[in-house]
């Protein structure tokens, strides 16, 4: 009998591990359909921005004032359109529709810029179908005046304020950096959240060198990046019961079940499957479950944090003496001439 | 019956609110003050929007309103229900329509906002000077005189032409009527329906041509039968005033408003009453009720059906006891006995054959929307009353020319004291009027009250001041003009205390709200004296808000309107506070809802925060400021002109000048807008030379001429101002000169696209450039002594530099500048380096439209003179006609040069072989061979001046024109690619020498932004609300293919050195030169600060290729095509998102946009695959010296 993939995220049960987290692909119907088709269990839409919603909203707004009733010839430069969507409109319909054609649960993922945008969004996010909300939290501490118990406040009060306004389960993204993130996930969980998404990438700004100019940019996950949130779910997963995803490097079966190893409830992935297309699930699946059954898993559930901190042989390799081990390992391989 | 709502509704929109729902084609074209009623029916089509038929009407854009009248033509012999909207010129050209039209016994409405004709100036106010135009042409013609008999009087014509097939000119006041705003019963489309009788339509419908029942209409007639067939069809013309009374009659019993042919309204014994029609009747009939209050006997004839003219029912509406009569006309035809009306009104009065026949005078009043009030009116019943009246005067001016003006008591009043008198000044940029509009629909729709709201703009498109004039009565408004005793007075922007008297209109005891950034404890100091004193006379009360820091905490920016809103309500007690408050969250959420949540929580914020911000100032007992109004202009720099007239109009007292003051032609001296130093900028480049590097880019962009560089030799620095800011110069042009960057504070626009195209950078603080936007206040002293030296450094000699480089050019005066352009214009800087190069010898002919009111609109003009006197001589005729306006200029030019020529041959005995040989055979295609033609024609005035042969003296006074002209032409795409495109095509193959400049915004920019051939596919525009489905035209290539014309396509901020190329080209080339601009505006949708730079991205995604073809090098095997911009690298969609005409189709209707975008793409990837074949075609072009062939 073939290993039981099934597990739980949040409070989802869920029929396999695999997520496609937010991205492109789960922006559109036809990929959302893809990637149900293809075997991934639940799927994470791209986040609804309300600093860009915002902004949107307000420049239309000038564009169409924009130096009217100003001159007695042209009391307007642009023709009244038809209503077009605005604020969250078109999020909320695109999760509706998500959430009637997919069998799959559907989890909406929030960016808030102000409390009252959070609760405000996250509870039309509920009233829309969604079947969890992640609140993907992404500020740049850049105050010199701002401790850093200050910025964690800032998270702390955000989730209690949408976990007094939805009863959605609640899954909170983050950054890693944090002085103790062990201790910084507790507060989160304390203050109302189901689970944790590790580790949000962010947008990191370049330069252009003939310009001058600071370029926004973003590439895709590599492999290798996978190795933080492995290390950080593994030291957390013997601390609490939230709920644990990686996300960030996720580009294999060999990524998944290493995820799942250290302790993740589900790996996420987004890079892999846009290189690949949607397709690239079923296989994944196909040989995470070949793994388990090559080595008699009986489920998913048995693989998940055996090799937790606590449950590795080696704790201390999570620890500093991983940063000694790669160390020696090179020094090792170096031969003097 | 229907449910009829009253709301509150401009003209405009009551009018074509009717011609909509009982049209089924309707053909527009923009024109002021008449587009608003088009730009309604389109959206209404694009919002599908059925009419009384249940279909939704064929909206469609024409070429010019000669299409449009054509297209309607068309459509009535096929059977449609259709309709038109025009003014002025417009209408005159529909007029060979009109006839045909007429001829036909078709039936139609053309609906008019009237609007005055240019004759010595373009003017778009309102007066009957073109629905006069029209009297000839058979059609019924039908005055409405407020906004509510728009509605009404609309739709007795649309009832009267099916029942009587006599077509209908409806028309009303422009702008008096068609943009006020008034509180009106709206019917419903089952009173549409009860008032056209199916039977009628049925009859139109059935005379269309069909192939079934084939006829022939629009035959050619012969001495035989012409005049009979003529004569035929006078009964109609007999039936329609019955049939008009009927119509109105029906239209009573269905509404209650009773109208007849001639409405009187006064005492029924009345022994002196004024005829009139139009929008000044709501004047009239004020005073006529305050002298028959007082027991004159004073009366008014309303003329609504003046063509046909029933006389018959002139008599009968007249108390038989009348024995005086004004009429009145708001038209002038110089030379005729008297004007139409009053002609119309004699000739009725003689054959009625009745005796004695009352003593009839004639006036003039209200041409170009001039005031006419209610004193006007008393004043004309004075006159009536006079032994020897004038028996014909003028009304509203002062006549000291030919004295026929009649002066008024402008004390006298009938506003009541009841009634809410309110005027607002604001900024057409903070939304006051927008905010106005808001209030009176509140008030209108909400409450029992009649609201009112007027607005005045100023004819500045950057930084332009709104005056809005709002009414509140417990009885309908018919006070058509302005307010003068306002109870309450708002100034939107604390600036304007110092620059002009926005207490003026005060009443002793109004209320006073002033938008200050000071509060209650300290306003009093910052005021100017002059508003203290007022204040304190007049006994006001003042109350202050900071209303921009109210707005920008509620996330508004500098849109104040919703704060000073708030704030007039609080105050001035029309609505109780709580409700007023409510009513404007209802209204904010009804205007601004559809643009989303947030937009309507800053609102409301902004709303919540006012009355917090609002406090009353306690008036201190005495003056006590020492700060002082500005006098109008700073100096009239010794001009006599600018002394009497210009400052004059600049104080916005325009009113007052004599009839004597204004020049008889329309001719006008140029280098005006230099004495206007409106300073509207607040932030202005602030020059940093350590990191300069001399590359002219800002001086370049610069639309208003407000950015300069100059270099001199370092003496000229002796006497420089402290802080007069000089670097050395980089250049190889000059050795040992040094140069500045000079901004001039006070003409800046703070647009801010010199900055952004500034490519020097601070190696120490990179967002740090050459040139950085700073506050203005903190340097404005300084800079505007800085401006004044810099000014008076000479210019580098033109003759020293080749002028082939951006930086060579900018070294050159401009012979343009200041204009009231948009902040961020791009046409303007065309223009400007146009009258760099070429201007000291530069005619310019100039199509209607933004560059011809920016470029001619009074008070002032950017045009502008060089030390010796020289600039360039401008004129604006039509807007259609402009290309063969500028072609016949420069056949002028040439014959005048032959005869010079052909004067010289003859005179070469005395004037000398050499000097004559040097005149002649001058090849004048740079600087040097100006100056020494120049230098030539000096000479031979010199010896001409001791000859006193009549060819001489003649030859004398032609000399100038052996200098090369250089003949401009010059308009946007909306006269070049639509309405002038015919005379265009025509002037491109004369093979002369004239410079065609279209400055291309792909919309008609002035009018505001409807669609021309120019609109790019899968733009929004107005007239293309859904995004225009067609392809742009190609003009360019279409003019290519003559073969023999200079054609090129240019982006001045994408490349500088080839506009600079394609300028000197155009110039140099001795045909016809046809340059395509690429013009940001602001109908586009765009950041207007990084709008140059952004030309960059239009040419990189080959929206806009770069090109230029030569005839010159059309011979042998050389290539004349050359594509100056490279492959498109940019995916258009890229481009499009940066723009809000694309990008707001694609957030309102994605699907249409992803169709038309890739469409777009599509013309993109042809256009460049057909430009890169055109680039290695070979042309061996006969008349290569274009008129050669000819």
């Amino acid at each position: 009998m073939s290993a039981r993939l099934e597990t739980k995220y949040l409070s989802l049960n869920l029929r396999n591990p695999l997520m496609a987290s937010a991205g492109p692909l789960t922006g559109r119907p036809d990929t959302l359909h893809a990637l149900e088709e293809a075997g991934v269990a639940a799927v994470v839409l791209p986040s609804l921005f309300e600093e860009q919603i915002e902004h949107d909203d307000i420049e239309a707004h000038r564009l169409f004032m924009y130096q009217t009733e100003s001159f007695a010839e042209s009391l307007s430069h642009l023709p009244e359109v038809g209503a077009y969507p605005t604020g969250p409109d078109e999020y909320l319909a695109r999760l509706s529709a998500a959430k009637k054609s997919l069998g799959i649960p559907v989890i909406a993922s929030l960016n808030g810029c102000t409390t009252g945008g959070w609760v405000r969004y996250a509870k039309m996010m509920q009233e829309a179908g969604a079947d969890a909300l992640e609140l993907n939290i992404y500020m740049v501490a850049d105050d010199e005046c701002e401790p850093g118990a200050a910025v964690e406040e800032r998270y702390i009060d955000l989730v209690t304020a949408v976990r007094e306004t939805v009863t959605l389960p609640l899954a909170v993204k983050i950054g890693c950096q944090f002085s103790s993130l062990p201790n910084f996930v507790q507060q989160l969980v304390h203050a109302g959240a189901d689970g944790l998404v590790l580790f949000n990438r962010y947008l990191e700004p370049d330069i252009d060198l003939d310009k001058l100019e600071v370029l926004p940019s973003l590439h895709l996950s590599q492999r290798h990046e996978l190795r933080l949130p492995l290390r950080w779910i593994a030291i957390l997963r013997d601390q609490t019961r939230a709920s644990l995803a990686a996300t960030s490097g996720i580009h294999t079966a060999a990524d998944v079940i290493k995820a799942l190893l250290v302790g993740a409830d589900a790996a996420m992935m987004t890079s892999a499957l846009l290189q690949s297309g949607p397709g690239l699930a079923r296989k994944v699946l196909h040989e995470l479950r070949s793994w388990l059954d090559e080595r008699e898993y009986e489920s998913v559930d048995q693989l998940r944090g055996s090799m937790s901190r606590k449950n590795c042989p080696d704790p201390g390799a999570f620890e500093r003496a991983n940063y000694m081990r790669a160390l020696t390992s090179y020094t090792a391989e170096y031969r003097a001439p | 019956m229907s449910l009829r709502q009253l709301v509150t509704v401009d003209g405009n929109e009551a009018a074509a609110s009717i011609a909509y729902r009982l049209s089924e084609v309707i053909a527009i074209y923009p024109i002021t003050p008449s587009s608003a009623m088009g730009e309604s029916a389109d959206s209404w089509a694009a919002g599908g929007q059925r009419n009384v038929f249940g279909t939704i009407p064929d909206v469609i854009e024409m070429q010019s309103e000669g299409g449009a009248a054509g297209a309607i033509h068309g459509a009535l012999q096929a059977g449609a229900l259709s309709t038109t909207f025009t003014a002025s010129q417009g209408l005159l050209l529909m007029i060979p329509n009109m006839y045909k039209i007429a001829g036909e016994l078709t039936p139609t409405v053309f609906h008019i906002a009237a609007r005055t004709l240019a004759t010595h100036a373009l003017s778009i106010f309102g007066d009957h000077s073109d629905v006069m135009s029209c009297r000839a042409t058979g059609w019924a013609m039908l005055a409405s005189s407020s906004v509510q008999e728009a509605h009404d009087l609309a739709l007795v014509a649309h009832a009267a032409t099916l029942r009587g097939r006599v077509p209908f000119l409806h028309f009303f006041d422009g702008f008096r009527t068609s943009h006020e705003v008034n509180k009106i019963e709206m019917m419903g489309d089952d009173d549409l329906r009860a008032m056209i009788r199916p039977e009628d339509v049925a009859a139109h419908r059935g005379r269309a041509l069909d192939p079934d029942q084939p006829r022939l209409r629009g035959s050619a007639q012969n001495p035989d039968v012409f005049f009979q067939a003529r004569e035929a069809a006078n009964p109609f013309y007999l039936a329609i005033p019955g049939l008009v009374q009927e119509a109105m009659d029906a239209l009573s019993r269905l509404v209650g408003r009773q109208y007849r042919l001639f409405d009187y309204v006064g005492a029924p014994d009345a022994e002196r009453v004024i005829v009139m029609m139009g929008s000044g009747a709501g004047a009239v009939e004020e005073a006529v009720e305050a002298l028959t209050a007082r027991g004159e006997k004073v009366g008014l004839v309303k003329v609504r059906l003046y063509r046909p003219f029933d006389a018959a029912a002139l008599l009968a509406a007249l108390p038989r006891t009348a024995r005086h009569l004004a009429v009145l006309d708001r038209t002038k035809e110089p030379g005729a006995i008297g004007e139409p009306l009053y002609q119309d009104v004699i000739t009725a009065l003689f054959e009625s054959g009745s005796t004695p026949l009352p003593r009839v005078i004639g006036g003039r009043y209200g041409l170009s929307s001039k005031e006419f009030t209610p004193a006007m009116a008393v004043r004309v019943f004075e006159e009536l009353q006079a032994d020897s009246p004038k028996k014909h005067f003028t009304l509203g001016i002062v006549d000291d020319v030919t004295h026929l003006s009649l002066r008024w008591d402008p004390e006298f009043t009938t506003e009541a004291a009841d009634v809410t008198r309110a005027v607002f000044y604001g900024l057409g940029s903070d939304g006051t009027v927008g905010a106005n509009k808001n209030t009176v629909k509140i008030i209108g729709e909400n409450t029992p009250l009649h609201a009112q709201g007027y607005f005045v703009y100023d004819s500045k498109k950057a930084g332009s001041i709104t005056v809005s004039h709002v009414r509140f009565s417990p009885r309908p408004i018919r006070s058509t003009y302005l307010i003068t005793r306002a109870n309450f007075v708002a100034c939107h922007q604390f600036h304007f205390l110092e620059r002009m008297d926005v207490l003026e209109l005060a009443e002793p005891g109004a209320t006073f709200l002033l938008n200050s950034p000071y509060g209650p404890a300290e306003v009093w100091d910052k005021l100017p004296r002059e508003v203290q004193e007022t204040i304190i006379a007049k006994k006001l009360r003042l109350f202050v808000v900071d209303a921009l820091e109210v707005a920008r905490a509620a996330g508004m920016g500098s849109r104040i309107n919703t704060v000073m809103q708030s704030c007039f309500f609080a105050i001035s007690s029309v609505l109780p506070r709580e409700q007023a408050i409510e009513e404007i969250k209802q209204s904010i959420k009804k205007t601004y809802g559809k643009r989303g949540e947030s937009v309507l929580r800053k609102n409301y914020a902004a709303v919540d925060a006012s009355l917090d911000g609002l406090h009353e100032v306690t008036i201190p007992a005495g003056v006590t400021s020492s700060i002082h109004r500005l006098p109008a202009i700073a100096s009239d720099g010794g001009n006599d002109f600018v002394k009497r007239v210009t400052a004059v109009l600049i104080a916005g007292k325009g009113d007052l000048l004599p009839v004597s003051a204004m020049p008889v032609d329309g001719t006008f001296p140029t280098g005006s807008a230099k004495v206007e130093k409106r300073s509207i900028a607040y932030e202005i480049p602030i020059w940093d030379p350590k990191i300069c590097i001399d590359c002219a880019l800002c001086s370049l962009v610069c639309p208003h001429a407000a950015i300069r560089m100059k270099p001199y030799v370092p003496g000229a620095l002796a006497g420089a101002p402290e802080g007069f800011q000089s670097k050395e110069w980089r250049g190889k042009e000059f050795t040992d000169y040094r140069m500045t960057i000079q901004v001039a504070p006070d003409d800046c626009t703070g647009c801010g696209v010199c900055v952004d195209v500034c490519p020097a950078r601070s190696k120490e603080a990179v967002k740090h450039k050459a040139i950085n936007m700073e506050p203005k206040q903190p340097h404005l002293e300084r800079e505007r002594a800085n401006f004044d030296f810099f000014l008076n450094i000479s210019d580098p000699a033109r003759t020293r530099m080749k002028l082939d480089t951006v930086k060579t050019t900018q070294m050159l005066e401009p012979l343009f500048e200041y204009s009231g352009a948009c902040a961020g214009c791009g046409e303007t800087p065309y223009l400007k380096l146009m009258s760099q190069l070429f201007g000291d010898r530069t005619i310019i002919a100039n199509a209607t439209g933004c560059s011809s009111i920016y470029g001619g609109n009074l008070p002032t003009t950017p045009w502008t003179v060089n030390a010796d006197g020289r600039g360039p001589a401008w004129a604006n005729s039509l807007f259609e006609d402009n290309a063969e306006f500028g072609l016949g200029m420069r056949l002028a030019v040439d014959q005048r040069r032959e005869y010079a020529e052909a004067l010289l041959r003859g005179l070469a005995g005395s004037v000398g072989d050499d000097l004559v040989r040097g005149l002649l055979e001058s090849q004048q295609y740079d600087e040097d061979q100006v100056a020494g033609q120049r230098e030539r024609v000096a000479l031979l005035r010199k010896k001409l001046a001791g000859n006193d042969s009549h060819e001489a003296r003649t030859l004398a006074g032609l000399a100038d024109v052996l200098v090369r002209r250089s003949v401009w032409i010059i308009g946007g795409d909306g006269w070049a690619y639509d309405i002038g495109f015919g005379g265009l095509d025509h002037v491109l193959t004369t093979g002369r020498d004239v410079n065609i400049l279209v400055l291309d915004t792909g919309v008609y920019s002035n009018t505001g932004g409807q669609a021309s051939k120019a609109t790019p596919r899968g733009a929004i525009a107005k007239f293309a609300a859904l995004g225009k489905s067609a392809r742009k035209k190609d003009l360019g290539m279409l003019a290519v293919s003559y073969g023999n014309v200079y054609v090129a396509q240019i982006a001045l901020g994408a490349n500088p050195s080839q506009t600079v190329k394609v300028f000197n080209d155009a110039e140099s080339y001795p045909g016809p030169s046809l340059i395509l601009a690429y013009s940001h505006c602001i109908a586009h949708g765009i950041d207007m600060s990084t709008s140059m730079s952004h030309q960059k991205d239009a040419v990189n995604s080959g929206f806009w290729p770069l090109f230029r073809y030569d005839p010159r090098e059309a011979h042998g095997s050389a290539h004349a095509f050359h594509l100056d911009s490279r492959k498109p690298t940019k995916p258009f969609k890229e481009f499009a998102q940066q723009e809000g005409r694309f990008a707001m189709l694609s957030r309102s209707n994605p699907a249409r946009a992803d169709m038309l975008f890739a469409l777009a793409q599509q013309d993109i990837d042809d256009r460049w695959h057909y430009y890169e074949q055109m680039a290695g075609v070979e042309r061996d072009i006969a008349d290569g010296r274009p008129g050669g062939a000819a």
